[in-house]
């Protein structure tokens, strides 16, 4: 599959289940229970992404690199409540900046 | 409450007084910039993770999902497939289907405008749209949010994907790290309640577990199962009165982001004709409350 097949079928799918919302009536509204999972799914998966990017190495399975320290600083930023355009700039910054002294 | 909703449905801000037009204009167009500077994020990460700036530009106007977006270019920088990306976006925009239940209860629209709102079911504008006191008002907050949000997410994403091709190396300019920090500010207003962080340890557990041992991507697929189980499991009594789990969306704290952007003025917020009485305490409470952990 070419990464443009893939962009766009990605973005048809996403169409697709906005569109649903607004199509399905609302009396057909899933049950509580699928509905507590589907409020859950973007913690898990956010969650998940986190980690991923934070610890996977380029040849597979997990590392410990300068991304480490840019996700504490992420994650410090946020206690601090910094707006997300900040987060992701700290974050990005305190890993370069490791890098740049020669840490991994 | 029964106003010309199906009359003036769209973008159009007829049927409004003009201190309440102003409210909502300024509200939606703030949460607009705000959500469309961190484009910039995504068009260099884009580029970073080998999409060319064109199948970057493409995400942001054809997908238009913030979260999506991320996880999709996430996903194929860290190696995976095309099919373990498209899945993993797809299952993080599952909650856009949610929204679009909830919206199209005060929207009315038909024929095109339906498929335009459908496009423009996001985050932002569910949340700006719900938080409003009227059904016209939260018409207009809808559109109007969106709208202002499609046109500086698609700029922005433009301008970070020709900024990170220029930049070289992602590594160098700490970009990879610059994508974890991006999803943990996405994660982190939804981990408020009880059952989202026994869902996040799962998930890290799940991740740690498998990434060893399969391809790139799928540890992501297998972390989607702590939600299932976590959802599935009967509901611990929360801490705070608010336990549905970021819905309405509890992520986009609308109220601060306006007053981040605007000062410290704060939207004035009717509650004489409340839409839908056991939702509006919700959308109040993820709307004022200040970090409640």
């Amino acid at each position: 599959m070419t990464l443009w097949v893939a962009v766009l079928a990605g973005c048809a799918l996403a169409y697709l289940t906005k569109l649903a919302g607004h199509l399905v009536p609302a009396a057909k509204l899933e049950g509580r229970r699928m509905r507590r999972v589907t409020g859950l799914l973007p913690v898990a998966l956010l969650t998940s992404l986190v980690v991923v990017q934070t610890f996977a190495a380029s040849g597979g399975g997990l590392s410990v690199d300068a991304r480490v320290f840019g996700l504490g600083a992420a994650v410090l930023a946020l206690v601090l409540r910094a707006p997300f355009i900040v987060v992701v700039v700290v974050g990005a910054a305190v890993a370069a900046g490791l890098r740049a002294l020669g840490w991994s | 409450m029964q106003p010309a909703a199906g009359e003036a449905g769209g973008a159009a801000t007829g049927g409004l007084d003009a201190r309440t037009r102003t409210a909502v204009l300024r509200q939606a167009w703030s949460v607009g910039i705000a959500t469309g500077a961190y484009g910039i994020s995504f068009g260099a990460l884009g580029v970073a993770s080998g999409l060319d700036v064109w199948q970057t530009c493409a995400l942001s106007l054809l997908m238009f999902t913030g979260g999506s977006q991320f996880a999709f270019v996430g996903v194929i920088g860290a190696g995976g497939t095309g099919v373990a990306a498209i899945a993993t976006a797809t299952l993080l925009g599952v909650r856009n289907g949610l929204y679009g239940l909830q919206v199209s209860e005060f929207l009315h629209d038909r024929g095109w405008q339906r498929g335009v709102a459908a496009h423009l079911t996001i985050d932002e504008s569910t949340a700006v749209g719900i938080a409003q006191p009227t059904v016209r008002a939260s018409q207009v907050g809808f559109w109007q949010t969106g709208i202002a949000v499609f046109i500086f997410w698609n700029l922005f994403t433009l301008a970070g994907a020709l900024l990170g091709n220029a930049l070289g190396d992602p590594r160098r300019w700490g970009l990879d790290a610059a994508a974890a920090a991006a999803f943990v500010a996405l994660l982190w207003p939804r981990l408020r309640s009880r059952d989202a962080a026994a869902t996040a340890a799962a998930a890290v557990v799940l991740t740690v577990v498998v990434a060893p041992w399969a391809p790139a991507g799928i540890p992501v697929l297998v972390a989607a199962l702590a939600a299932v189980a976590v959802g599935l499991l009967p509901p611990t009594p929360s801490p705070s009165p608010a336990p549905s789990p970021s819905f309405p969306p509890a992520e986009i704290d609308v109220a601060r982001t306006t007053r981040r952007a605007f000062g410290s003025q704060r939207q004035s917020r009717g509650r004489a004709t409340p839409m839908e009485p056991e939702e509006r305490p919700n959308a109040e409470a993820s709307a004022d409350e200040e970090h409640p952990r």
